[in-house]
């Protein structure tokens, strides 16, 4: 099984754990990456903000390069994935996509429609299957609890990203988890916002945000949060400290990104995962997954 | 078929008043809407059960409820749409706002955010003789936003409400680009400040829920959007509020950096939206980022460029210059 890889800018700059892990993760389970050359950011919704027909266009031209290695393209950010379904679906509209042809046309590019775009997370349900996740799990994750977080734009509009044709993808994380022998512990906040996009405009709103989601989890009793999307993984992990002091309240919630879930019950051990690397310690609950950290 | 219908209910007039969730069981048909089960309820099982309908058809907007978590219309809501395995179903009062009783809530605060956009067309004088006439083709796109029934739904399960209740929340903003975008209004630039204001355009985290709970295509959200992107090209002040500064400079950093590298350039993007020389905002990074760069972390300061940068900048370029000829 083969994909044009679009590792998105996050897991290139603040949080290189999840690449690590997704390249370790992809090789076990015999999935192969060849990452488009050249790839651009998708403009993650802020750049559509002052410049949408520029955020289309990159788009077209990361399609259009995935297009020429025939191959469908698999993300592992839930943003990149939102943002690149809600252009999939606006370049559907053919005149608009002859617009945008015609800008990449002089580059020697054209996207001629009908992409494949799948996350990582969708890519382990419907492609890799959950029996073959199963049966490569050599650690069991029993009695470990984990609170699944989404990130937004992996779940609206749902529309654009097929939940109709894929039912099974509004609840891929809850899957995953059980699948790998670990408890899902349902939570309120886990297709809410994380507050990542206000972090910079209003950091208090942001910050209450943070603290609802992580305290809610562990007042549910969950070992760690795990999340398909890296932005809300920077806020979630990297902020909590300074969230859980705004409310005055003590929170330890370890975050985990999907891939080290993954990793974790295919045997691999903390560093290789990179979870040494969170802000908010993961040595709790990877101790409880018998993990050497 | 059987449903299982929970409710949550409240009764203001007990001794110490707190919310519960009753099971009510209810036979209902493949086409019962939520509203006809609930009407249901309270004819046939539970006269104290209080809700709020009235034209029972999606056009007054009265009985907006949350149907497991999410806000909707409970007379447009198939019951067996929404129903469990198990046959189930989780009916609660709208998010976002105080209980009145059981599913009726105070839509006051609701209000108050509409009015304090200013919700009518202000136009230049003098008046004309009859109507103020725009063609049809520039109001086009407003069809489906002027469509909003004001039911709350998107209030309901707006995510910033929940932590800041003084956010003006999605069906008020999407109401102020309506007459932002009407071609009739002359008072864009004093409307795009106020919408500037602390609670206003700025403090949207863009997650897309209003987008979802409308029943009726609003789609709040992308209009917040549109509005953001009119303040970015018209320069509208930001007066007093700081978030709609380093909004707008989020947005235009954003883009700049895209364009330059091809990639987003964490640390820059951060250091250039709340401004380079913002010593106190720096400041209160660094432990942040000191502690980003302990666990090896920390984007680099000046990014690479991606391979073939040169096609981004051309085409960022190209975009740009037709931009700038079209406002010509």
């Amino acid at each position: 099984m083969k994909f044009a890889f679009f590792p998105g800018c996050v897991s290139r700059g603040g949080a290189p754990e999840l690449y690590q892990s997704t390249i370790a993760v992809a090789e076990k389970i015999g999935i192969e990456l060849e990452e488009i050359e050249g790839w651009s950011c998708t403009g993650a919704g802020a750049l559509q903000e002052s410049n949408p027909l520029l955020g289309d266009t990159l788009n077209a031209r990361n399609f259009a390069l995935a297009q020429r290695m025939g191959l469908p393209i698999m993300t592992i950010c839930s943003t990149c994935q939102g943002v690149m379904a809600q252009a999939k679906v606006k370049l559907e509209d053919e005149e608009y996509r002859a617009q945008i042809n015609e800008i990449l046309a002089t580059e020697g590019l054209e996207y001629t429609g009908g992409i494949q775009v799948k996350h990582m997370l969708w890519v382990m349900v419907e492609d890799i299957g959950l029996d073959k996740i199963k049966s490569l799990a050599v650690r069991s994750l029993e009695g470990v609890f984990l609170a699944p977080f989404y990130g937004c734009y992996i779940v609206r509009p749902s529309a654009a990203l097929e939940y109709d044709e894929h039912p099974q993808r509004k609840v891929a994380l809850e899957l995953v988890i059980e699948a790998l022998g670990a408890n899902a512990v349902d939570n309120d906040g886990k297709t809410r916002c994380c507050g990542f996009p206000i972090l910079t405009i209003n950091e208090k709103n942001s910050l209450a945000m943070v603290a609802k989601h992580t305290g809610e989890a562990q007042d549910l009793g969950a070992d760690a949060m795990v999340t398909p999307c890296p932005l809300c993984h920077l806020n979630l992990d990297g902020f909590q400290a300074k969230a859980a002091k705004q409310i005055g309240r003590q929170i330890s919630m370890p975050i985990l990104h999907l891939p080290q879930l993954i990793g974790a019950a295919l045997g691999m051990d903390g560093p290789s995962l990179g979870l040494n690397r969170h802000i908010i310690s993961a040595f709790d609950v990877a101790m409880k997954m018998g993990m050497r950290v | 078929m059987q449903a299982n219908v929970s409710v949550r209910r409240f009764n203001p007039d007990e001794e110490s008043p707190k919310s519960y969730d009753q099971e009510y069981q209810v036979q209902v048909d493949d086409n019962f809407t939520v509203l006809d089960t609930l009407i249901k309820v309270r004819e046939e099982i539970d006269g104290s059960l209080a809700l709020r309908c009235s034209c029972r058809a999606s056009i007054c907007g009265s009985c907006a409820v949350r149907v497991n978590g999410h806000a909707v219309l409970a007379c447009k809501a198939r019951v067996s749409e929404h129903l469990s395995e198990e046959g189930s179903i989780r009916v609660e009062p709208s998010g976002n706002q105080p209980v009145i009783k059981d599913l009726v809530v105070d839509l006051n605060p609701f209000w108050d955010k509409i009015r304090a956009v200013e919700p009518y067309m202000q136009p230049s004088l003098p008046e004309p003789e009859a109507e103020y006439l725009a063609p049809n083709e520039v109001m086009l796109h407003l069809v489906d936003v002027m469509g909003c029934i004001m039911c709350g739904a998107c209030y309901s399960d707006c995510t910033v409400l929940e932590v800041d209740k003084n956010f003006l929340g999605p069906a008020a903003l999407a109401k102020a680009y309506r007459f932002v975008a009407d071609t009739r209004d002359v008072e864009d630039d004093k409307r795009l400040r106020m919408y500037n204001e602390y609670g206003g355009m700025w403090d949207c985290t863009r997650c897309g829920e209003c987008v979802t709970a409308c029943p009726k295509g609003v789609a709040p959200m992308e209009r917040i959007m549109a509005m953001r992107e009119k303040a970015i090209e018209a320069n509208t002040p930001t007066g007093s509020y700081d978030g709609a500064a380093y909004g707008y400079r989020h947005s235009l950093v954003f883009e700049d950096l895209v364009s330059h590298s091809g990639r987003l350039n964490e640390t820059m993007l951060l250091v250039k939206t709340v401004g380079m020389f913002n010593l106190p905002k720096l400041i209160a990074m660094i432990p942040i980022a000191m502690n980003a760069a302990f666990r090896r972390k920390m984007p680099p300061m000046f990014h690479p460029t991606i391979p073939g940068v040169g096609q981004v900048r051309r085409i960022a370029a190209r975009i740009n210059a037709s931009k700038r000829e079209a406002a010509k």
